[in-house]
């Protein structure tokens, strides 16, 4: 366990590294440093002005220097400010994140139930499993920008019971309607996950000896359910969730962007749309940590329940 | 009979996209030149879907987004199935270090969140590098470009699996024994016999490569306008859904279907 950890954890930071390297040197191909666009904005600007500004902040020293300045800088946890909101780059990605996390957490609890009760049907009662399986397909293959735009359409729109995006000034109970369709749009687009797999599962441990045992002990089929199908089923399950956690993160990305919430999602969006570099490259690394410990996380949980693979 | 419906998807939406500019000349219309007089025409003959916000006939859209999110989806599936097989086949061949070093990597690509990546690499600029952006084609061969980079992973842990258990196998001793080379073997015997899990996986990147260039054209980032794409038919949507919600339908249910008959596709072919 203890080895595995480090192996993993070892094995996120050169993931890291390499990840910020690429995109270290691809962002610096992306149009515009941020004298040129002082330049737009202020015509009085001269070249030399240009030049100074450049060799002051740098932007006149190779790529490669460039990237060990700013990497040694994040590594010492100064990660600099934003050009896009004028703030400190520490000050903007706290509440950003948590209002990710409440967005995903609740995505995640939505889907895991609906989805799991769905495989729990289609295992149970093979008539509804042909239902189960065309509501995954649909909600694996609809994108999920679109599913967005038609639960606005019939819910804020036509209905006019929900907000069509944005976010409450204050939280609590206020928060909650805003929550309702990002939540919904990114919970169909990943029940299919649970609902495939679990259906899968179920239908083969129900087979099991020790099932067929438990029925003829006479324990009623909810309970055969709950207590010797679902833990035999949970490590597979389990180990989807670990591998939609990057899927995840990308929905929240479109739901952010489509909704208007300010999240994680929406502000690497508008970072890199507003070529703020390093506001982009500080929250695309944040994420991909985020996402990696998700995983790890769900990978240790998997074997703490099944011995077998620890 | 999934991978047969799956296949009728696509045939149907491949057809529609060869059959593009006959449809555009017999309707007498031009699928890129705005009619401002004509803007949000309802359903009739000369426009059957209707027309979108600048008066273009809405169904030939459909028809010329069907040939850029196809051929991006078939060219991204392509490119990511000669690397993921190559670079799976040289991890199970060559073991020990590489096979470490290969599978390390696409476990690290793998638990990436790829859509965040995506955006940043769609959002950089290849007019330094000589391929102007906004022109159709070398738009098509950015976005393909950039969605193979995370494609091949899929396909080089499936054939590195199946690759794996092929080669303990003993046609594959026996092969050996009477003298044939590695690239012999690796072509003629493990190979052939590793197509199966290779086909299913080049099947789920062209759904996913479909989904990809949607979204990244929705979010702007993709396939620009003029030029037609699913994704980039739905990037204003969003704003009319108060004036001209039915707008928003069809271009979503053309990504719907292939993307479902991608699916269905690998189901079938997976049984």
């Amino acid at each position: 366990m203890i080895r595995l950890l480090a192996a993993r954890l070892v094995q996120i930071a050169v993931t890291l590294a390499l990840l910020s390297f690429a995109m270290f040197l691809l962002i610096g191909l992306m149009p515009g440093d941020p004298i040129d666009l002082a330049l737009a904005g202020d015509p009085r600007l001269t070249a030399e002005d240009a030049a100074r500004m450049r060799a002051l902040h740098g932007l006149d020293q190779p790529l490669a220097t460039r990237y060990l300045a700013w990497s040694g800088a994040v590594l010492r946890g100064e990660v600099g400010y934003s050009r896009l909101f004028a703030q400190p780059v520490a000050q903007i990605i706290g509440p950003a994140l948590l209002s990710t996390l409440v967005l995903l957490g609740a995505a995640v609890a939505v889907s895991a139930l609906v989805g799991l009760s769905l495989g729990a049907l289609a295992a149970m009662r093979p008539r509804f499993a042909p239902f189960a399986d065309a509501v995954a397909i649909l909600g694996q293959s609809a994108p999920s920008f679109w599913l967005g735009i038609l639960l606005i359409i019939v819910f804020a729109v036509t209905l006019g019971w929900l907000p069509a995006g944005g976010s409450a000034e204050e939280g609590g109970l206020a928060a909650l309607p805003y929550l309702v369709l990002p939540v919904a749009t990114l919970a169909l687009a990943n029940l299919a996950g649970y609902a495939r797999h679990s259906a899968a599962e179920l239908t083969q441990v129900l087979q099991a000896p020790w099932i067929t045992a438990a029925r003829a002990r006479g324990a009623p089929e909810g309970r055969i359910l709950v207590h010797h199908a679902a833990p035999n089923a949970a490590v597979p399950v389990l180990q989807v969730a670990a591998l939609d956690a990057g899927s995840l993160v990308g929905g929240a990305l479109i739901t952010e962007t489509l909704f208007a919430r300010p999240g994680m999602g929406k502000l690497i969006y508008d970072a890199v749309m507003g070529n703020d570099t390093n506001l982009a490259l500080v929250a695309l690394l944040l994420v991909a940590l985020v996402t990696m410990l998700a995983t790890l996380a769900a990978d240790l949980a998997q074997r703490a329940l099944d011995p077998r693979l620890a | 009979m999934r991978l047969r419906l799956g296949l009728l998807l696509l045939g149907l939406l491949a057809a529609g996209g060869i059959a593009a500019p006959w449809v555009a000349a017999w309707l007498g219309q031009d699928p890129f030149a705005p009619d401002l007089f004509n803007r949000f025409a309802p359903a009739s003959p000369a426009n059957p879907l209707g027309t979108d916000d600048l008066g273009r006939d809405v169904l030939l859209r459909l028809l010329q987004g069907a040939r850029v999110s196809l051929a991006v989806g078939l060219a991204t599936a392509l490119a990511a199935t000669l690397l993921g097989t190559a670079i799976g086949l040289l991890a199970a061949w060559r073991g020990g270090l590489v096979d470490a070093l290969l599978m390390r990597l696409a476990d690290g690509m793998l638990a990436l969140p790829a859509l965040p990546v995506l955006v940043v690499l769609a959002a950089a600029d290849t007019g330094r590098i000589g391929l102007p952006r906004g022109e159709p084609t070398s738009d098509i061969l950015r976005i393909v470009a950039i969605l193979s980079v995370f494609g091949w992973v899929g396909v080089a842990r499936l054939a590195r699996a199946a690759a794996l258990s092929v080669l303990a196998r003993d046609y594959v001793r026996a092969a050996r024994a009477l003298g044939a080379g590695e690239a012999r073997v690796l072509a003629r015997h493990v190979l052939p016999n590793i197509a199966g899990p290779v086909a299913i996986a080049a099947a789920l990147t062209v759904a996913g490569a479909i989904l990809a260039e949607s979204t990244l054209s929705f979010l702007g980032l993709g396939i620009a306008p003029p030029a037609a794409s699913w994704g980039n038919m739905l990037a204003n949507a969003q704003d009319l859904v108060f004036s001209a919600p039915w707008v928003a339908v069809w271009p979503g249910l053309a990504i719907l279907a292939a993307v479902a008959g991608c699916t269905l596709v690998a189901d079938g072919l997976r049984r």
